[in-house]
């Protein structure tokens, strides 16, 4: 028992002098436990800064009373960020087909169109649900795959924003309703209301925008034996890509083929530490080829592997999953950007073996860095879902260019011309990583 | 005798440690020279300036003509250089074989040559049965051994050794002396430093000493025997009892009193009066030992030191 606490000592002394470890055993768990809070705690919070809300696009063919009331509840939601019009031009509202292309470059998670005698039928009854094609049913335009829970959301909160936004007309409706069915009220009953109702008009408006947290069910009005006081048509507009399945493939193949890449390259690149453990890089630097021709030499024969892991991967993913590979722009997608991601994440690997000082002290670093790039780049849960905060620091790793550009070839199914921000970054994170592996390795070069 | 190597008023200093100061070596043609020194003394610093992975504070190094202080100068130099680095210096995952391949490669071997080469090295350090064998599974004094045949696969003139033979047991580095007399008979000239004065003493051509990061002494071992120990034979006779403290008058008595060690200019004439002083006083002489000057003797009245001290 008397040697527990020189044990305790020696064990502290170790772990107090190996910074790697120190990080993994303290500092990890706490960067790893915030980077998860923010992305998982804004999809089931909806957001306590309200930039992980659900974007919204709306197009107003009615133009009525009714329809911007109901447009202005929307915007009174926490859980969504509505708007007519893009921001740098507020006079000129969107047309249905910006709309739809706002959805597809995943600049907004769904679409309302409100149509033209929008404010004839709302808000409606539509018990039994019915026809979605008939008269004043707001379409909802969405890709699911992109974004599998937002128009669920967005369609219970419509039925929300309908209740809270326009009172009055949903008595007025239901007046019309008792009349009709029920024989209708009493003189003395009418005259009450007709006395009530522009008092509960005059509260509203001065109550708009609403600003309660949204607690959206997802529950869909069309379909339901209740069809809900708004009719919704659900519209989908990615209809460019052949299947839900393979888009879900899609994106799987490309987030974790890219996160295995990073390891393997780092993994690889270890082998230059391996040559300073062995001697031999001592012994290579004492010939003529020198550090640059030893970097550049390493860093393409494991780029070759990087490609071929990649090409590996996809065609797993094609032979068992169904990704449809070869046709002629998925394939040059395909290679575009699996070179330049291979290159880069190289590059990467070669960064992080010339920044440490043992194989030990790089297993450790990279598992670090990567988890993290992984976590915050979209190889853990898709960039789309995360907070607009979170999406703008997943533009600083190297995953999230290159899930971007895979997305763009298997998913959106974008011209190859397109790919050219994602390329270029990814060239350009080439070029650099190369140079500060470059100025790291000098401390090898003669002293 | 040209030179080939030359290292004039080298010096170094990391961080606060001067590791050499103004140290000189010199290198002839198909010359063996063998780098002396105490553990720090500068030897390795001055072996990987010539190799180009120490930048000198002063100095010069001339390789083969070439000033190695210009790049495009040393790169053509430098092809004619080979060193055997102190540590293993192998891929531990590649077989023999392939080690010859890779290092003849990065040196430059036509690759036409380069297996020819490869089954040279192999017959050379008799490792040609274990070709195919990776090098985590060889011993050390084989790994020694191929350690030093990928360093002259491309048929260096200048060879550098830092501690060819360290580690290794007495049959293996038997072996590696036999195959670095072999190199010098093809006209390389070799440059080694070691532990091992008697090999050292009996192989080498010059020897030259570094202390401090000076050189202190250069020359061939009658040179270095004559300028610092003189050339006197150690005489050690032994007895068949101890004797007394007047007997030993001019001697130096030694372990249990029956060994008395003198130093003599001339065997012949000054032995046989020895033995007759002690049989006049009755003791009977059982052996006589006759040592020559050592290596190690000179090193010690050099340096002050033993060779592993630092």
């Amino acid at each position: 028992m008397k040697f527990i606490p020189m044990m305790i000592w020696m064990a502290w002394l170790s772990l107090k002098r190996d910074w790697v470890a120190l990080m993994l055993t303290f500092a990890l768990p706490i960067v790893f436990f915030s980077i998860f809070v923010g992305i998982f705690g804004g999809v089931m919070t909806g957001g306590g800064d309200g930039t992980n809300s659900v974007k919204v696009a709306v197009v107003d063919d009615d133009q009525s009373e009714s329809s911007k009331r109901f447009i202005a509840a929307l915007m009174g939601e926490g859980g969504l960020r509505v708007r007519n019009a893009p921001a740098d031009r507020a006079d000129k509202p969107y047309s249905r087909a910006e709309v739809e292309t706002q959805i597809k470059d995943g600049n907004a998670s769904v679409g309302l169109v409100i149509p033209k005698g929008f404010g004839e039928t709302f808000p409606s009854f539509n018990f039994g649900g019915g026809d979605e094609d008939q008269a004043g049913t707001i379409e909802l335009l969405t890709d699911k795959q992109r974004d599998p829970v937002g128009h669920q959301m967005v369609a219970g909160l419509m039925q929300k924003a309908a209740m809270m936004g326009a009172p009055d007309l949903m008595i007025e409706r239901g007046l019309e309703q008792f009349d009709k069915f029920a024989g209708g009220m009493t003189q003395q009953q009418r005259a009450a209301m007709d006395r009530f109702l522009p008092m509960l008009r005059a509260q509203t408006s001065t109550t708009q925008p609403a600003t309660q947290p949204s607690g959206g069910t997802g529950q869909t009005a069309s379909g339901a034996g209740f069809g809900g006081l708004v009719k919704i048509k659900v519209v989908s507009v990615q209809g460019d890509h052949e299947s839900d399945w393979a888009a879900f493939v899609s994106f799987q193949v490309a987030q974790t083929a890219v996160m295995f890449l990073l390891f393997s390259m780092a993994g690889a690149a270890g082998s230059l530490l391996e040559e300073q453990e062995n001697g031999t890089l001592e012994r290579v630097l004492s010939s003529n080829v020198g550090m640059t021709g030893l970097l550049m030499g390493k860093w393409f024969i494991i780029a070759l592997i990087g490609v071929l892991q990649l090409a590996i991967m996809f065609l797993w993913a094609w032979m068992v999953f169904g990704l449809k590979l070869f046709t002629a722009h998925h394939l040059a997608g395909f290679l575009i950007m699996t070179i330049v991601t291979a290159a880069a994440g190289s590059a990467f690997g070669m960064l992080l073996a010339t920044a440490c000082r043992t194989r030990g002290q790089l297993a450790g670093i990279s598992t670090i860095v990567i988890l993290m790039m992984s976590a915050l780049g979209g190889s853990m849960f898709p960039r789309f879902m995360m907070s607009d905060t979170l999406q703008t620091i997943g533009l600083g790793t190297f995953n999230g260019w290159a899930l971007d550009g895979y997305r763009k070839v298997f998913y959106d199914q974008l011209p190859l011309w397109q790919l050219w921000p994602q390329v270029l970054v990814l060239v350009g994170l080439t070029i650099l990583f190369m140079f500060i592996a470059r100025q790291l390795a000098r401390r090898w070069e003669s002293m | 005798m040209s030179t080939v190597l030359a290292v004039t008023g080298a010096r170094k200093i990391f961080g606060g440690n001067q590791a050499l100061n103004g140290a000189a070596v010199s290198l002839h043609d198909r010359e063996w020279l063998a780098l002396l020194g105490p553990n720090g003394a500068g030897k390795t610093t001055l072996i990987r300036a010539v190799s180009g992975r120490v930048r000198l504070d002063q100095g010069e190094v001339s390789l083969l003509g070439h000033n190695l202080a210009n790049a495009n100068e040393a790169v053509e130099a430098r092809r004619q250089l080979g060193i055997v680095p102190q540590d293993l210096a192998l891929y531990p995952l590649l077989t023999a074989h392939e080690n010859l391949l890779a290092f003849g490669t990065l040196h430059g071997v036509a690759k036409k040559d380069l297996r020819d080469r490869a089954k040279w090295a192999l017959d050379w350090t008799g490792l040609g049965d274990r070709a195919k064998s990776l090098t985590k599974t060889f011993s050390g004094g084989m790994k020694r051994r191929l350690n030093i045949a990928c360093a002259v696969l491309h048929q260096p003139r200048v060879v550098l050794l830092d501690e060819p033979t360290v580690g290794v047991d007495p049959q293996s580095r038997e072996r590696i002396w036999t195959m670095l007399g072999e190199l010098r008979s093809q006209g390389a000239a070799l440059l080694l430093t070691t532990h091992q004065l008697d090999e050292a003493q009996q192989v080498c051509d010059r020897i030259t000493i570094i202390d401090h990061g000076k050189t202190i002494a250069d020359g061939t071992m009658d040179q270095l025997v004559a300028t610092t120990i003189g050339r006197g034979r150690r005489v050690t006779l032994i007895l068949d009892r101890p004797i007394s403290n007047g007997l030993a008058s001019g001697g130096r008595a030694a372990g249990d009193g029956k060994s008395i060690a003198f130093s003599v200019e001339d065997v012949a004439r000054e032995l046989p009066p020895l033995i007759k002083r002690f049989a006049d006083a009755g003791c009977r002489v059982e052996d006589v030992q006759i040592e020559r000057p050592s290596l190690h003797a000179v090193f010690i009245h050099l340096t002050g030191r033993e060779l592993r001290e630092s």
